[in-house]
């Protein structure tokens, strides 16, 4: 055989796997953040709605809402806001996907060897890093129009972790759903159709008491009740779902990051199998 | 035995109901460039894909740099540059952000990757655009990007999927030089082209593909002496008896006559010094010669002589309309 005699390419540094694979996932996260600087209206969605969100329901409902169990609608609405807002946003990762695989960029990735999954932990990263940016906003209005969290600071901290950790594990699913859906527009269609009644069925804006009952049991397991309760009581804000018997409402903490782990254990791993399936002919 | 830079041995690819390849073989030698020429749709898109590891064939075997596409992919992408016929580079980011990106996926380190991006931009003539977006790119400009991109780990073999198809003249030429460029650096590369020129231009060896499959192989000079030789084209100042006397030892056939007596055409065997001898022995006959012409066969000939259908440009500028005329 010649094989050995013909002039090769410089071969890899030996035990670098890992390294490789941080490295790959930190360049491809920085791709993802060059193309929001270069076109920053891309991330309206996780600034200037969660504003606009913000100030209409605390302003609008706020004045017209009256919570079971008392207390204040600003208090009670930002753990929902951020629920819906982060929800929503994490369309961005099905559209980005999409875009990138319907372009001849991804034909590039797949002609070098690097980690084929960087492409989707990178972009899950930055995501991640913009669903943070759409935290703090949501915050800081909340503060601005009179939301008070109280209680240790480790378990308001705690709060927003719970949120992000639910919007990483959501991107993910969305990440599914970019792979399969052919085109962005597509991508973002679906996105919306499967992640508003996901928001709105669940007690991010209303109480669920006065729900029809299947939507109330529907509204009680949803994980994005889970996530919202979990934020209201560890931020000692009003929390009616407290006093409602389904399982996740009285243990939301629980409930929450279970639902996180479950959805990101299904999903990581589809998602990968998608677009190994989407890239191979 | 020469070293195969690239091998590929019967391979087939089904999409659907087309049969995209259908058993092609080829075999490029370390340090030179196989054309791969052939119509849209003959399969040559599929094969790069296949020898480039981004398809997998339905059956036959590659190797490139002695390593199989399907199973040593990871390390024949590490032996390879890419210029695909779409573009691959990020639209949105700096031509040197895309080249950076692509050096630091490929392992180098951040600064190695910079100075690497900075030695291709400038030896592709991008410096003065290297920090545009690429979607602000000309056709040109965007297919030395991809190019260079394809370049950054410096790989012993190229792949060139029609580098210059839809370029405008001026573009292609300077494509060419840019790819003869490669070759001079001693890279082995495998070039696909609609454009028979091109594959004449810059190939060592070309493989016509139609439908899925090697229907000829061989040099470009070979080739064109498979489809026949060369054509003698005389035009006469006025028609003359003895014109047909005076040429007969110097052709390889019929000599044909125009219906104004003045045109005759006949098919010779190419050499030396044979448009002077033409002339003289005219000339000696007391014949006035206003034009004589030795036509050696185009590459499209060869193509319709394989083929029987002309090639997808034939109706462009680059062919004689008079061929087409005869061939009709």
């Amino acid at each position: 055989m010649t094989a050995t005699t013909l002039p090769r390419g410089p071969a890899p540094p030996r035990g670098a796997r890992l390294a490789g694979r941080v490295r790959d996932v930190a360049v491809l996260t920085t791709r993802n953040f060059t193309h929001i600087r270069r076109e920053p209206l891309r991330l309206s969605d996780v600034t200037i709605q969660p504003i606009l969100f913000t100030l209409l329901f605390v302003y609008v409902f706020g004045a017209g809402v009256t919570l079971p169990g008392g207390g204040s609608y600003t208090n009670y609405a930002i753990a929902g806001l951020l629920a819906l807002n982060l929800t929503t946003s994490a369309i961005g990762t099905a559209v980005g996907l999409t875009t990138d695989l319907s372009s001849g960029v991804i034909d590039r990735f797949r002609s070098l060897a690097m980690w084929p999954a960087a492409v989707l932990v990178g972009r899950s990263i930055a995501d991640l890093l913009t669903a943070v940016l759409c935290t703090a906003i949501v915050a800081i209005v909340g503060l601005i129009v009179g939301w008070s969290p109280s209680g240790p600071v480790l378990d308001i901290a705690a709060g927003f972790g719970v949120f992000l950790l639910f919007g990483y594990a959501l991107s993910w699913g969305c990440a599914c759903l970019g792979i399969v859906t052919g085109d962005s527009e597509s991508a973002q269609n679906v996105g919306l159709i499967i992640l508003f009644p996901l928001s709105f069925v669940s007690n991010a804006l209303v109480a669920t008491q006065h729900m029809p009952a299947v939507l109330r049991a529907i509204a009680d397991w949803n994980p994005v009740s889970a996530v919202t309760a979990a934020a209201r009581q560890l931020w000692h804000n009003p929390n009616p779902s407290a006093a409602i018997h389904a399982w996740p409402m009285q243990h939301p903490v629980l409930a929450a990051v279970l639902w996180s782990v479950v959805l990101l254990g299904v999903f990581a791993p589809l998602a990968a199998w998608l677009y190994g399936r989407r890239t191979t002919e | 035995m020469t070293a195969m830079m690239i091998e590929a041995e019967g391979l087939r690819k089904r999409f659907g109901a087309t049969q995209a390849l259908d058993g092609l073989s080829l075999a490029v030698p370390a340090g030179t460039v196989l054309g791969v020429l052939g119509p849209n749709g003959a399969g040559k898109t599929t094969a790069v894909r296949i020898l480039t590891t981004l398809a997998r064939p339905d059956s036959g075997s590659a190797r490139v740099a002695g390593l199989d596409v399907v199973t040593e992919a990871t390390e024949v992408k590490r032996n390879i540059g890419v210029t695909a016929q779409a573009a691959t580079v990020d639209e949105v980011l700096t031509g040197r952000q895309n080249l950076v990106m692509i050096g630091r996926l490929s392992g180098l380190r951040r600064r190695d990757a910079r100075a690497r991006a900075v030695q291709l931009l400038e030896r592709f003539d991008l410096t003065d655009a290297a920090d545009r977006p690429a979607r602000t790119y000309s056709g040109g400009m965007r297919r030395r990007l991809d190019l260079a991109a394809g370049l950054v780990m410096r790989p012993p073999v190229l792949f060139l999927d029609e580098p210059t198809t839809g370029l405008d003249p001026t573009s292609r030429v300077r494509m060419w030089n840019v790819i003869r460029g490669l070759i001079a650096d001693g890279a082995t590369l495998l070039l696909t082209t609609q454009y028979l020129d091109e594959a004449d231009e810059l190939a060592d060896r070309i493989v016509v593909v139609d439908h899925g499959r090697s229907i000829a192989e061989g040099t470009a000079a070979e080739l064109k002496r498979e489809t026949g030789g060369a054509r003698m084209e005389v035009l006469l100042t006025a028609p003359h008896p003895g014109a047909r006397d005076a040429l007969a030892p110097l052709v390889d056939g019929e000599i044909v006559f125009g219906e104004d007596g003045r045109h005759l055409g006949a098919p010779v065997r190419a050499a030396a010094g044979l448009t002077t001898r033409i002339v003289r022995a005219l000339d000696d006959a007391g014949i006035e010669v206003d034009d004589v012409e030795i036509r050696q066969p185009s590459l499209d000939d060869v193509f319709f002589s394989l083929t029987g259908h002309p090639t997808e440009d034939a109706s462009g500028s680059d062919s004689d309309p008079e061929l087409e005329v005869t061939l009709a």
